[in-house]
């Protein structure tokens, strides 16, 4: 190894962070993409001087050089704080929150909103340390006819129907009618 | 006296019944949103917007603006008696605040935020009265040049000169940018970045990107750091009124921190943080006790409650007049008008007078009631506080999923909020600022019509936004913010040892 002390050196100061190091990446990876994708654009001689283009590839490239600073930086260290770098995030809560969000998406159409809204108030609870499923499940299903009924009488917006949307609106129905 | 006369036909507006009624529903749910942590102004107005296809805009405008004054009075309350800071610009009430409520003056530290925020309130609403027609005088003479350098510099200084890096601001701005050119060109009907997806050639609504970033993101965050850490609420102590000494020591700096915090609101860069901290240090240096300072000193919450209040008058200066937003909030009251297809902008006072004039007169009934709903009613607000985080949390997701879902109906823009959560936890774990994100998404598709226009003038001339004067030289200023304060830094470059005290 006669490397020397100046590489030593360089190495020293090289020490990659490595959740900065995937973020700069992947901020340049959209960017190529950008650049892709602003490329398959169609763009009629009409506006060939200002076409729908020039907007996405100034974009493009400023992501991409801010990317490659991003890079450099991680690679040398990273820039997040000594106290938050200590901190190694709580991955069961996580698990439980993400869990929550995923099986939302998956239920909604099928079970319907109240159903599945009240399993992501209790994944999303335990995440969050409490562990009374009972009482959440309770509390999450109140929040989850109160939110109904605010966003779809006051706001009007239509959430789509389940078993339990159904009955309410046979109830509402039949008190207003 | 225009002005005057405009203003009170303004009250002739929001006196009505049901207007003060949105008034009061907005300052009563703006003061719940700000005292809650975990859900802020912008969250919620993006939560609200699909009430635009349902009311008119006087109303649903002036709910919003109750919505972002309350917030800003809520935050404090959170602030002092529970020292994490709702939102940046509270900061700095938590750093005496918090320590006044410690020391058995709560009552003290909320009265003056509070009487602090309804002085400077008040008097950044008359600014606005006042000065909202002198700019668009001004802003009549701009074309589509000036106006995109003016967005170019909006841009810089809402990402790169008041956060922590920027690097990390511009690289939050570009995505957003990204973001909003998402869909079909309405130039051209080309699609852009659509990836094949019929879902995307509306582009991706900006609740769905709002809520997954502030919601989604957010509880992601703090999920994953929630045991670490307990909150401990300071019980509400000492009387609500203040003392003759109290007083004598806050309404200077009420005052001083209007006048720092409504200029820089006003100003197209925007942002709450730098008068808060500006007005904290000026009270520092005049104050007769600056032994109090860091253990409670009363001036160090008066100020910058006031400066925080008085920038969040100033900031729909040029959102109302320029049609200009430079925070989260505003971007997203921006795209409230847009979906009424009204345009703010210069023209905006002449078209709409019934809309803006009673809007800012809203806001003079809405700072009146936000006093009474934060001295008299406080017990209430702290009593929010005391819900546990498992319910609050799981609650905001349940909110942020249904208003989400109600906007389409379609799993697709459930994906989609998810996704923009997880981003959004990442860049607040990596520390990139959310704003310039929500800020880039609706100000870009405007930046980028005004310059298409003007290169279409010019007949693709690129120097034209440096050979009008006027764009000409808000480009150097955005030159100056974005490498100044770097080109500073290299000029009084400090010893390579320097660690900087904790003076």
């Amino acid at each position: 190894m006669a490397g020397g002390g100046t590489p030593q050196h360089r190495f020293a100061r090289l020490r990659p962070a490595l959740g900065e190091t995937i973020i700069g990446a992947g901020v340049l990876v959209l960017a190529i993409v950008m650049v892709w994708q602003t490329l398959s654009i169609p763009v009629s001689p009409i506006y060939a001087q200002v076409g729908p283009t020039i907007v996405p590839i100034i974009t493009a490239c400023a992501l991409g050089m801010l990317g490659v600073l991003l890079l450099v930086d991680a690679l040398q260290g990273g820039w997040q704080s000594e106290d938050e770098k200590e901190i190694t995030p709580d991955r069961v809560a996580l698990l439980w929150i993400v869990a929550g969000l995923v099986l939302n998406v998956l239920l909604i159409t099928s079970a319907g909103f109240t159903i599945a809204s009240v399993i992501l108030f209790v994944c999303v609870a335990r995440g969050f340390g409490s562990k009374a499923i009972i009482r959440d499940a309770l509390i999450g299903a109140v929040f989850a006819l109160v939110a109904y009924i605010g966003f779809a009488k006051t706001l009007g917006i239509n959430i789509g129907s389940g078993l339990v949307e159904n009955a309410i609106e046979r109830v509402i129905g039949s008190e207003g009618g | 006296m225009d002005a005057f006369s405009q203003l009170l036909n303004g009250f002739a507006v929001a006196l009505t019944p049901i207007n003060l009624l949105w008034c009061l529903v907005g300052t009563t749910l703006g003061t719940a949103i700000g005292v809650l942590p975990g859900l802020g102004p912008a969250l919620t107005i993006a939560l609200l917007l699909p009430i635009t296809f349902k009311v008119e805009p006087t109303a649903a405008f002036i709910l919003f603006a109750g919505i972002y004054y309350g917030a800003m009075y809520g935050g404090s309350t959170t602030s002092i008696l529970l020292n994490t800071p709702g939102e940046s610009a509270t900061i700095v009430t938590a750093l005496e605040g918090n320590k006044m409520a410690r020391n058995g003056r709560a009552g003290a530290a909320l009265a003056t935020a509070a009487i602090g925020s309804f002085v400077a309130g008040t008097i950044g609403t008359l600014g606005i009265t006042f000065l909202a027609p002198v700019v668009v005088d001004w802003a009549l003479k701009f074309g589509p040049a000036d106006y995109f350098s003016l967005m170019v510099l909006a841009f810089v200084t809402v990402s790169a000169v008041l956060g922590s890096s920027a690097v990390r601001g511009l690289a939050a701005l570009f995505f957003g940018i990204w973001l909003g050119l998402i869909g079909v060109d309405l130039q051209t009907g080309q699609a852009r970045f659509t990836f094949g997806l019929p879902e995307l050639l509306d582009g991706i609504n900006v609740i769905v990107v709002a809520v997954g970033l502030f919601a989604v993101g957010e509880t992601l965050y703090v999920g994953s750091r929630y045991r670490l850490g307990k909150d401990e609420i300071i019980p509400l102590s000492g009387s609500l009124w203040m003392t003759a000494a109290e007083w004598k020591r806050s309404w200077k700096p009420w005052l001083r921190g209007t006048a720092i915090g409504f200029p820089i609101g006003a100003m197209p860069a925007g942002g709450a943080e730098i008068p808060t901290f500006l007005s904290y240090y000026i009270e520092k240096k005049l104050t007769s006790k600056p032994q109090e300072f860091g253990k409670g000193a009363i001036e160090g919450v008066a100020g910058p409650e006031a400066a925080n209040n008085a920038s969040a008058a100033g900031v729909l200066v040029p959102m109302l007049t320029l049609g200009l937003p430079t925070s989260a909030t505003a971007a997203i009251m921006l795209s409230a008008f847009q979906s009424y297809g009204i345009n703010p902008g210069p023209l905006l006072l002449q078209s709409q007078p019934q809309l803006v004039w009673g809007l800012i007169a809203s806001l003079f009934i809405g700072n009146v009631m936000l006093l009474v709903l934060n001295l008299p009613l406080i017990a209430v607000w702290v009593k929010l506080l005391q819900i546990p985080a498992p319910i609050l949390y799981a609650g905001i997701l349940v909110f942020a999923t249904i208003g989400t879902y109600g906007i389409t109906q379609s799993p697709v823009d459930l994906i989609l909020l998810y996704l923009v959560g997880g981003i959004g936890y990442l860049m607040r774990r990596y520390d990139f600022p959310a704003a310039p994100v929500i800020i880039g998404m609706i100000l870009g598709p405007l930046a980028e019509q005004n310059f298409r226009q003007a290169m279409t003038i010019s007949a693709g001339d690129w120097t034209v936004f440096f050979t009008r004067p006027l764009s000409a030289t808000i480009l150097a200023l955005a030159a100056l913010a974005l490498f100044g304060p770097k080109l500073y830094q290299l000029a009084m470059r400090p010893k390579p040892d320097h660690v900087p005290g904790d003076a």
